[in-house]
């Protein structure tokens, strides 16, 4: 902390972690939930007094008890479950075929620059564009979210592999073919530890843009899940109701974040440095 | 600025080597301490006792043994950390935050510079801020970045320049800002020998012609007894000062006949083994206020 | 000139046998969803006419712009005082980690409730609260993530703070801020879309389910078409943007890898 401790500091460092970490994770631990009271307390208060139109806002007291009453009733499991099944799903294919794409592509410099030009031409394209097609193909089943899903999700996870395998170190890949490595070992033993950071990003970013897409399919197509619910709640004014499942919604949401970082930390406990989403 | 002006003319005059060459001091620290106390963390005592000066014009080098609190020192010089105890006086001000008449030249000299700017305008900043006219700004630029040879690279990027280049950007700052004392923190730590020599030649003469007062702190032996007009040993942590070593080699100095000097070896060898002494942990702990006996071996 | 003769090749290679397959795999098209190519292309100038583009092209793009504008605004201002000040930070951080985690499409619902669904307004805060996120939490970690050495370069040459904003602070932040910037538009034009599918309404996306609802089926591939075409545009309007923007960034790190 006083004096640098080795006489050749490298000069520049990537600049994350330079900084202590700081000691007060209990002040700020206290100050996240006062930040979280004052925020609930706000609506109530702006609701009951009347200032905002409790039509619009009930207060929050009213929506937890919504919420606690819908937890009670099966057709909320129900469609938790099939919003969660619908976006593990899509996430899953989407990470398969962007990973085994980014692979093949990245690991063949022809097929890169073949490819990247469509790549980035495609990538652009709103995935919402597809939904009246799925409307025509699939109606309110669950494939019209799954192809939402696949195809926003499947972006993201190609375009963070291709980064991944083209950081593969040229020494590591020289190292790895003075030593004969069939090509089988090298993509096992020196581009998959490489691209393992950036597949944990590709999964970070596509849980939540997947989530995103599943949501949005059920709100606008209609397919079952919570997102649907949702939709009824609103157009049946329901208003308690409404910011329930928009609440449980966004603690889904919450939770696939906390997953995502979760499976990230455990992944990658060996490696030095964490990826910044600069995608 | 009118003391560098003076100081300017009077220096070209060629004042003697070891004799002092303003009586008037420029630096004060006295019985500066400083403890680190984090809540949930075990108290570190950093520096424990230090009590020197610097008079204006001098040009003073700071050693240590590695972890000797050479940073805190010069952080709490600079202002940038509070003391625990005692105070350091600037120009007969206590330094309470960064003070007005100083500039530092930090050891990251690629984090110290601002990336988004080209050299010109990291050279222009704190002139801005001093609310100088265009025309001024200009002129003291141009001069600064021709003091340290880099009038060609003006207008190009920091990160487009070598390492030894980007701390000649970092020191044309520094010395356009004209502070009464020019703080260098390990600055030549991460460059290459050669640019390093060619760099303490650059401070050297800068020094010499613009008689600015410098505070160098240093790990390295060869180039605290190189550059210095004195040499301020530390002990390891808790800091206190091991020995004020007065350096009397003559004032024109460069790499081949300097270092190959007999007085060089000597001086060389006696901070040498300071610091070894120092390292195993033999300390003058007693504080020792207002000892600047230049003894020699 | 060969070398760029091959890149050009390299780039329009893939795309060219790409549109032909689709020319000559739908030519003989009797599925009335998938049409041949040539009927969408044929169908495209009647379809986009120019009062059509000013009637429901030029409104969504106003509409996804104003949004995304404010947005960028207000997360900047936000994002740096937050960034800036660790008390703000630790009481706002769950706030904005719950905030951040909700899929922006549920805003619809809620927003529709206060300022309706068939205006300009609910839509424009429908696109504005969707993209704030992004580029808010990512104001938060450029400020915080900026170089202490910066931080101790700029105190010790006395900036005073709105030159310490301006110079160091925002300039230091800003590959973060463009980062948060460029998922801001994506959702952005997601959440223009979505916003037109409720109420009876006009705009890119109305047309184009509306097309769909009445089975005007060369013509709703048409719409989807000119969605994409508008991705991509504002992907590379952006780039552009971007790069000139973040000249010394890419520069910097182009080196930095380059070593």
């Amino acid at each position: 902390m006083s004096s640098s401790p080795s006489t050749l500091a490298p000069p520049a460092r990537p600049r994350a972690g330079a900084r202590p970490r700081r000691p007060r994770r209990s002040r700020d631990l206290w100050l996240g939930v006062v930040g979280v009271v004052i925020v609930l307390a706000g609506a109530e208060t702006l609701s009951r007094t009347g200032i905002v139109n409790p039509d619009f806002l009930p207060p929050v007291t009213a929506m937890y008890a919504a919420l606690f009453e819908m937890l009670r009733e099966g057709w909320f499991w129900e469609a938790l479950w099939l919003t969660v099944r619908g976006w593990a799903i899509g996430l899953a294919a989407a990470m398969t075929l962007g990973i085994v794409v980014g692979f093949v592509i990245g690991s063949v410099p022809f097929l890169r620059k073949f490819t990247s030009s469509t790549i980035e031409f495609l990538r652009p394209i709103p995935s919402v564009a597809l939904i009246p097609l799925v409307i025509l193909l699939f109606g309110a089943q669950p494939q019209s979210a799954f192809v939402l899903v696949v195809y926003a999700a499947f972006w993201q996870v190609l375009v963070q592999v291709l980064y991944g395998v083209a950081d593969v170190d040229p020494v590591a890949r020289d190292t790895a073919r003075s030593y004969q490595f069939g090509p089988l070992r090298v993509a096992r033993s020196v581009i998959y530890p490489t691209a393992l950071p950036y597949i944990m990003t590709a999964f970070r970013l596509g849980a939540a843009v997947a989530l995103i897409l599943e949501i949005t399919a059920e709100l606008v197509i209609g397919v079952d899940g919570l997102g649907r619910e949702l939709g009824i709640a609103q157009s049946s004014n329901a208003v308690p109701e409404t910011y329930a499942l928009v609440i449980a919604i966004g603690l889904i949401g919450v939770a696939v974040n906390l997953l995502a970082r979760f499976v990230e930390r455990k992944a990658l406990w060996w490696h030095p440095s964490v990826r910044s989403e600069n995608s | 600025m009118s003391i560098t002006t003076h100081l300017t003319s009077r220096l070209k005059a060629d004042a003697p080597a070891a004799a002092p060459r303003d009586q008037a001091v420029a630096l004060d620290l006295r019985a500066v301490q400083k403890t680190y106390d984090t809540p949930g963390r075990p108290q570190v005592e950093a520096i424990r006792h230090l009590d020197f000066s610097i008079r204006k014009g001098e040009l003073v080098c700071v050693v240590g043994p590695s972890g000797a609190g050479k940073t805190t020192l010069l952080r709490s010089i600079a202002g940038l950390l509070d003391l625990t105890a005692g105070e350091v006086v600037l120009d007969g001000t206590v330094v309470t935050g960064p003070p007005q008449g100083m500039a530092v030249v930090f050891q990251e000299y690629g984090r110290s510079l601002f990336p988004w700017m080209t050299v010109r305008q990291n050279v222009e900043l704190p002139l801005k801020e001093k609310g100088l006219d265009k025309a001024a700004r200009r002129e003291k630029v141009n001069r600064a970045l021709e003091e340290v040879g880099l009038t060609e690279a003006s207008e190009q990027h920091p990160w487009q320049l070598s390492g030894g280049m980007q701390q000649r950007v970092a020191i044309a700052r520094a010395i356009a800002f004209e502070p009464t004392v020019l703080l260098m923190d390990e600055p030549f730590a991460a460059v290459d020998a050669q640019t390093r020599a060619e760099l303490e030649d650059l401070v050297r003469s800068l020094w010499k012609h613009l008689g600015v007062t410098v505070l160098f702190v240093t790990h390295d032996i060869d180039e605290a007894v190189y550059l210095g007009e004195r040499v301020i040993v530390l002990s390891n942590r808790p800091t206190v000062l091991m020995e004020d070593v007065n350096v009397d080699l003559p004032v024109e100095r460069d790499q081949l006949t300097t270092r190959s000097h007999p007085r060089f070896g000597e001086l060389r060898g006696h901070v040498y083994s300071l610091i070894q002494r120092a390292k195993r942990g033999d300390r003058p702990d007693a504080p020792m206020p207002g000892s600047h006996g230049a003894t020699e071996a | 000139m060969t070398r760029f003769l091959k890149a050009a090749g390299y780039a329009v290679g893939l795309p060219a046998i790409l549109l032909t397959a689709w020319w000559f795999g739908s030519a003989n098209s009797t599925d009335p969803f998938w049409p041949p190519l040539s009927t969408i292309i044929e169908t495209f100038p009647t379809t986009w006419t120019w009062d059509r583009i000013v009637a429901d092209v030029f409104p969504s793009l106003a509409r996804l712009g104003i949004g995304f504008g404010i947005a960028v605004v207000v997360g900047i201002v936000l994002g740096t005082a937050i960034g800036l000040s660790p008390t703000l930070r630790a009481l706002s951080e769950p706030v904005l980690e719950f905030f951040r985690a909700v899929p922006p499409p549920v805003l619809v619902p809620i927003i529709a409730l206060f300022a309706g669904y068939t205006g300009w307004l609910g839509k424009i805060i429908t696109i504005a609260l969707g993209c704030l996120w992004p580029i808010l939490l990512n104001t938060v970690e450029g400020v915080r993530g900026l170089e202490p050495v910066l931080g101790d370069t700029a105190r010790s040459y006395h900036l005073s703070r709105w030159r310490r904003l301006v110079f160091v602070v925002l300039p230091g932040a800003s590959p973060r801020i463009f980062t948060g910037a460029r998922q801001a538009l994506s959702i952005g034009v997601i959440l223009m879309v979505i916003s037109e599918l409720f109420g009876a309404n006009r705009g890119l996306g109305a047309a184009i389910v509306q097309f769909q609802r009445s089975f005007a089926i060369p013509q709703m591939w048409t719409g989807v078409i000119l969605l994409g075409l508008i991705g991509v545009l504002l992907a590379a309007v952006f780039k552009v943007v971007e790069n000139r923007m973040l000249a010394w960034y890419l520069g910097q790190r182009q080196i930095e890898r380059g070593e």
